[in-house]
């Protein structure tokens, strides 16, 4: 009951429901693209991105910028677009160039918000940007509505181009025979998956993204085996746990990000158990 | 003006060629049947053809109105990931993308078209069931009916009915002469040469890097290269191995 009032209480704050509304939207886009991340083996550029995100983060708050959207934004996309590129020519040095830039940034974030904070609280500066403990709720007004582009603007390229999505990631070269130009949409992949990232960034922080990108795709791919079931069922997982995540987290005093991110491993269980007992997945 | 020019071929990869200095061409409505031995370089020509690999040097040149994004592909061998979830109607349908332009979504036409292709191949019935649970036949004519559905032009078959059972093989290659009857050019990789010679109207013979014979089927079976290779495997056939 005092749980139940207490959630009530805070629903009078509109930071609280704006919070709710921009993690559900994310929630929303990571799991539309976590499908083809996992689909198409870039888990792992997924995890190095994240990481140049909390490199460019930490510069940005160096600078002490304003928005840092603006500067870790257009990073994070040039780097999705290099690190894609160069993973296409050759399979080991796509590794190890992903790896590199990766941790590369984490040491390199962590050495310039060390050097340059003005915080008194470094420590909990670097715990908030890893873990984004609390960001979706201290998201300012614009914050809040760039978020809200960015996921409209992501659902709509999805939509707009979802049976070429599927086609290029189900059979590249098939395409590129048939003279479909699949070289841009790995471009357009690319660029939409940093933006996914960056948002994802201020829900469960840098190093949780890739949980929120991944666990729900591969729970509907425990049950379903259609690509638009998949997609579908991804998509209402990962918003339903974002939703469920974010009030308990409110209401037991818990940090988002990784409250959220449980939920979607307890939920990547229930789907597991789901898919054995329906027979359907018997290996993987 | 023929659909398809190969001028002064050289083909490789990594610095070494497979194929130096072939040349052919394939004019509209053609049937041109490829074969060689294993390793010959028959799958090498034609995903040149298909443009997935560039020539060393040489030049592959597209005529008569064909654009390259009317011509369709079927591999030898589609490394399809294990666990990717698609249904074979989402497969069949994705040979649509290359005239889509920028809609977002199938027309009414291509729907029905998709349906006719998957009929066509008999596997309309597996139409919501998800490919990789499929046999390697069922598999096989998934990509061909989706091949079916990227063209009406030219078709690139790099050894279509490979695991196909002998009764939906003679099928698949009733279907492939019917196509070549009505609109769209063919080119293929056979080790059939039953096949080749009952249908096809060219025979192009790589080995040795180079073409042993291009020219029209009549002239094959009586060139040095043709009687060889039809006789050899004529022997194999009353032998049973064929
Ligand atoms: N990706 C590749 N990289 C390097 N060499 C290759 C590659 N693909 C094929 N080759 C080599 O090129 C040669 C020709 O291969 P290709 O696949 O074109 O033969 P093929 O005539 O299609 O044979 P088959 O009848 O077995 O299908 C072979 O010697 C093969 O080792
Ligand atoms: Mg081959």
């Amino acid at each position: 009951m005092d749980t139940i009032n207490k959630l009530v209480m805070y629903f009078e704050y509109p930071f609280v429901r704006s919070a709710l509304l921009v993690g559900m939207l994310i929630a929303l886009c990571s799991a539309l693209l976590g499908v083809t991340l996992v689909l198409k083996r870039f888990s792992f550029i997924g995890d190095g991105l994240s990481h140049v995100a909390f490199g460019a983060t930490a510069v940005a708050a160096a600078l002490q910028m304003a928005n840092q959207f603006w500067l870790v934004l257009p990073v994070t996309i040039v780097s999705a677009v290099l690190l894609l590129a160069s993973g296409q020519n050759s399979k080991t040095k796509g590794d190890a160039a992903v790896a590199m830039v990766s941790v590369g940034s984490l040491a390199l974030g962590y050495l310039v918000m060390s050097l340059y904070s003005k915080s008194a609280n470094l420590s909990g500066d670097v715990c908030s940007t890893l873990f984004g403990s609390t960001s979706i709720l201290t998201l300012t007004g614009t914050g809040v509505l760039l978020c809200i582009a960015l996921s409209i603007l992501v659902v709509a390229v999805f939509l707009l181009f979802y049976h070429k999505i599927f086609a290029v990631v189900f059979d590249e070269e098939f395409m590129s025979a048939t003279g479909v130009d699949a070289k841009a949409y790995n471009f357009m992949l690319a660029v939409v998956i940093a933006v996914v990232i960056v948002l994802a960034m201020n829900l469960v922080g840098a190093l949780l993204i890739s949980a929120l990108v991944i666990f729900p795709a591969l729970s509907a791919m425990r049950v379903f085996k259609s690509f638009f079931a998949v997609s579908v069922c991804a998509v209402v997982v990962s918003v339903c746990c974002a939703a469920l995540g974010i009030l308990a987290s409110i209401a037991i005093g818990a940090p988002v990000g990784s409250t959220i991110v449980a939920i979607d491993i307890i939920g990547f269980f229930l789907f597991s158990i789901v898919g054995a007992i329906s027979g359907k997945n018997p290996a993987v | 003006m023929p659909q398809l020019v190969c001028e002064n071929l050289t083909l490789g990869y990594d610095g070494n060629n497979i194929i130096t200095n072939l040349s052919f061409e394939v004019n509209a409505s053609d049937y041109l049947c490829i074969v060689g031995e294993n390793g010959s370089g028959k799958s090498t020509l034609i995903k040149a053809v298909a443009n997935l690999i560039s020539p060393v040097s040489g030049s592959i040149r597209k005529g008569g109105g064909l654009k390259a994004n009317e011509i369709g592909y079927l591999p030898q061998q589609t490394a399809v990931q294990k666990d990717f979830p698609a249904s074979v109607e989402e497969v069949v349908r994705s040979g649509f993308i290359n005239s889509s332009g920028l809609r977002p979504f199938y027309t009414k036409e291509q729907k029905l078209l998709a349906k006719e292709n998957m009929e066509r191949l008999e596997i309309y019935g597996l139409a919501k069931r998800c490919y990789r649970e499929l046999s390697g036949g069922q598999q096989q004519r998934v990509l061909l009916a989706r091949a079916l559905c990227a063209t009406r032009k030219l078709l690139l078959l790099d050894e279509p009915v490979a695991s196909l059972d002998p009764q939906a093989s003679s099928g698949m290659y009733d279907i492939i002469a019917k196509l070549n009857n009505t609109v769209t050019t063919i080119v293929m990789v056979s080790h059939d040469i039953a096949i080749c010679v009952s249908y096809a109207s060219h025979i192009l013979h790589i080995g040795g890097r180079s073409a042993l014979f291009f020219g029209a089927k009549k002239d094959y079976l009586n060139s040095e290269y043709g009687r060889k290779f039809a006789g050899l495997r004529g022997v194999n056939r009353r032998d049973g191995y064929y």
